[in-house]
């Protein structure tokens, strides 16, 4: 009994020294007086790396995931006649919904896990040390532009798998099930709403996109630099990221349309 | 003689372990001092505290004259500069070429157009015999190779102070031999300051004007190489002929063998 | 080289975020009453509002006009106060247009419906700021059965 107390006592001392130390490892990251000429190129080589290369798994996910929404809910609503609102089901599922939450989950595993990994091997291989003793701030020219990158590719990507995961509903609803097709996009206009739900859709994916970030980056750089540590940080990256990212869409839902 | 790094009296804990007590040692300018020990008892420690990476909780580490435990961020950057530390995996940035490895810190730190850099940075690389390999990856390198590289980047800003952390350790007899001559010869052309962490009694023996052997949290001997080699308190005899065991046990610390074996037949 | 690779193809990345971004607000939202147009403001009062709620739409014979943009309490009496924000375009409503709540399809959502009154020379227009006067609550099914027992008690 005594014992499983002070397990929780034990581990809620961990969780608070973990959030604490990320947090330093974020301000020691984004503080102080930036440096546009030096930061620049490797914020444009880490968007590549973090941005472009998920860009394919997030156009393949948005597609089937569209199509499949388009389908699902055709056998559904044709029931009640109401295939005509296939558009804004669609859409709405995506804007809301599905674009950032999927993405955000596709991002942690895919940019993510690379992040931790990248990190744990520079950590393992000295390179942060090596940094720090050539007098460079590793927070800064490693952390800094990753971070930056995955804050501003992330909701990109998701607005890319919101679009074309629209479509792939469109090429499923209208091509091949046959709902008109200026009922489809007009019954989505009519639903749709540029601040409820586009601007939401970004804002949550926002969110994401920091949190992902910052639980890969702070799992990386706290890694125990061994083969054994960067594995089980690469693990715990996407489990904790994937996680953050649904419980904070269930609260950032309850505000946002509650 | 000029002291370039004077600590005085470490002590040193990780977590509950504690690594140092007491610990001093001098470094002369112009120098190249040994720094030797079993393995387990913190000799990369000692570098990275001389670093600043990490801070002593008791005693002085002097570079130069400034006190690293107590210098601010910035004051401690200033430092670094100066100073340079070869890592025992080389630390080479994996996503560079051996050129830009050896550009990255001119391009950091100094203001230097990119045609006079590339002056420096071929010079450096031809000083360690790589200037052929300058367009291949970390990756491409063999283990010795990368070494050498990590060489001319550690002096690529001419630093004063130049620490090496088990620079033979891994090695084949040929790239031993080729990073023994290289240190030697830096710190003769240059008038580099030298620290040399290593087990490897016989090459650092060669190389070192002074070494010291730290075990039991502290320096047991210091001493030119043939002092040493003439001292005759068991701990320095064990560790300088390599014997199994000695002062410094070949058992880890355990409970009487025979009860223990007992233990499990009652 | 190699750089300059990088960079393009972060170039179009970011393009192509742009572009999805347009095309959400383009195809799949509704580009009418966006903040970006003229617009006007009008208010009315009403018994009650039913489930009217700020955004819902106002309409002139089932043509989207404008919306609700705030819903307040006004007077000693709390009455239930309804800005709308109309588009410039229709500003041509006399004084004795009249506003009623009505609902789309029986379970729909509730919206504002607005008709013309005449006009004559004898007429103004409705201007910003302008208070429509004849109003119709919204139909609330509870006291419409509560009417409809009671009249069927007195019977």
């Amino acid at each position: 009994m005594i014992e499983m107390i002070r397990n929780i006592g034990r581990y809620t001392l961990d969780t608070i020294a973990g959030a604490g130390k990320s947090l330093l490892m974020l301000f020691g990251a984004l503080a102080g007086k930036p440096q546009p000429a030096k930061s620049w190129p490797l914020f444009i080589q880490q968007m590549y790396v973090v941005g472009v290369l998920s860009l394919l798994i997030i156009i393949v996910s948005g597609l089937f995931i569209g199509m499949v929404l388009a389908l699902q809910g055709y056998t559904i609503l044709i029931d009640y006649g109401a295939e005509q609102s296939l558009g804004p089901m669609v859409a709405l599922s995506l804007l809301r919904e599905l674009g950032p939450v999927v993405t955000g989950l596709l991002f942690a595993g895919r940019a993510g896990s690379a992040l931790t990994a990248e990190i744990g091997l520079m950590k393992a291989t000295e390179q942060l040390s090596s940094l720090e003793m050539m007098a460079i701030d590793p927070l800064r020219r490693v952390i800094a532009p990753r971070f930056w990158a995955g804050f501003v590719s992330m909701p990109i990507l998701a607005l890319i798998f919101s679009a074309v995961g629209i479509y792939g509903g469109f090429l499923v609803g209208v091509q091949w099930l046959g709902v008109d097709d200026g009922a489809f996009w007009s019954v989505m206009q009519s639903s749709v709403d540029w601040y409820d739900d586009i601007l939401n859709g970004i804002i949550k994916s926002l969110v994401f996109a920091f949190v992902v970030t910052w639980i890969a980056l702070y799992k990386g750089y706290n890694c125990t630099p061994t083969s054994a540590g960067i594995s089980s940080a690469t693990t715990s990256t996407v489990v904790t990221a994937s996680l953050a990212v649904l419980g904070l869409d269930f609260v950032l839902t309850a505000l946002m349309f509650g | 003689m000029e002291t370039l790094v004077e600590i005085d009296d470490v002590k040193f804990s990780h977590g509950e372990r504690l690594l140092y007590d007491g610990l001093s040692l001098t470094v002369p300018r112009g120098k190249i001092v040994a720094v030797m020990g079993p393995s387990g008892i913190g000799k990369t420690t000692l570098l990275r505290l001389i670093g600043g990476q990490i801070r002593p909780q008791q005693g002085s580490i002097k570079v130069a004259g400034h006190n690293i435990p107590t210098l601010s961020r910035s004051d401690l950057y200033q430092v670094r500069k100066r100073i340079s530390m070869l890592f025992q995996s080389g630390a080479l940035f994996t996503d560079m070429t051996v050129f830009d490895n050896v550009a990255f810190p001119l391009r950091e730190h100094s203001k230097l157009p990119e045609s006079i850099i590339r002056t420096i940075v071929l010079m450096k690389l031809e000083a360690v015999g790589l200037r052929g390999a300058r367009d291949l990856f970390p990756a491409e390198l063999s283990g010795g190779m990368a070494r050498r590289a990590a060489l001319a980047r550690a002096i690529a800003l001419d630093p004063e102070l130049i620490m090496y952390d088990e620079p033979f350790a891994g090695q084949d007899p040929i790239s031993m031999g080729v990073i023994v001559k290289l240190i030697r010869e830096l710190s003769s052309s240059l008038g580099l300051t030298s620290i040399i962490v290593s087990h490897d009694v016989k090459e650092v023996m060669s190389i070192a004007d002074y070494a010291y052997i730290i075990a039991n949290k502290k320096v047991v001997a210091k001493g030119t190489p043939k002092e040493l080699d003439e001292n005759a308190s068991g701990i320095v005899k064990q560790f300088m002929r390599g014997e199994a065991d000695g002062p410094v046990p070949f058992h880890y610390e355990a409970d009487d063998y025979f009860d223990d074996l007992l233990e499990g037949s009652k | 080289m190699e750089s300059r690779k990088t960079q393009l193809s972060v170039g179009i990345f970011v393009v192509l975020g742009f572009a999805a971004l347009l095309f959400l607000g383009l195809r799949a939202a509704s580009s009418s009453v966006s903040t970006g147009e003229e617009t006007y403001q009008l208010y009315a009062k009403f018994d009650n509002i039913g489930g009217l709620k700020v955004r819902s739409p106002v309409k002139v014979g089932g043509v989207v006009v404008g919306r609700v943009t705030s819903i307040t309490l006004d007077g000693e009496y709390y009455e239930p106060l309804v800005e709308f924000t109309i588009n410039k375009d229709y500003d041509d409503f006399s004084e004795t247009s009249s506003v009623s709540i009505l609902t789309s399809g029986l379970l729909g959502e509730q919206y504002v419906g607005l008709q013309p009154g005449f006009i004559d020379d004898s007429m103004g227009m409705l201007e910003d700021g302008d208070y429509i006067t004849d109003t119709k609550s919204a139909i609330v099914l509870e006291e419409l059965i509560g009417q409809f027992l009671f009249s069927q008690g007195e019977g």
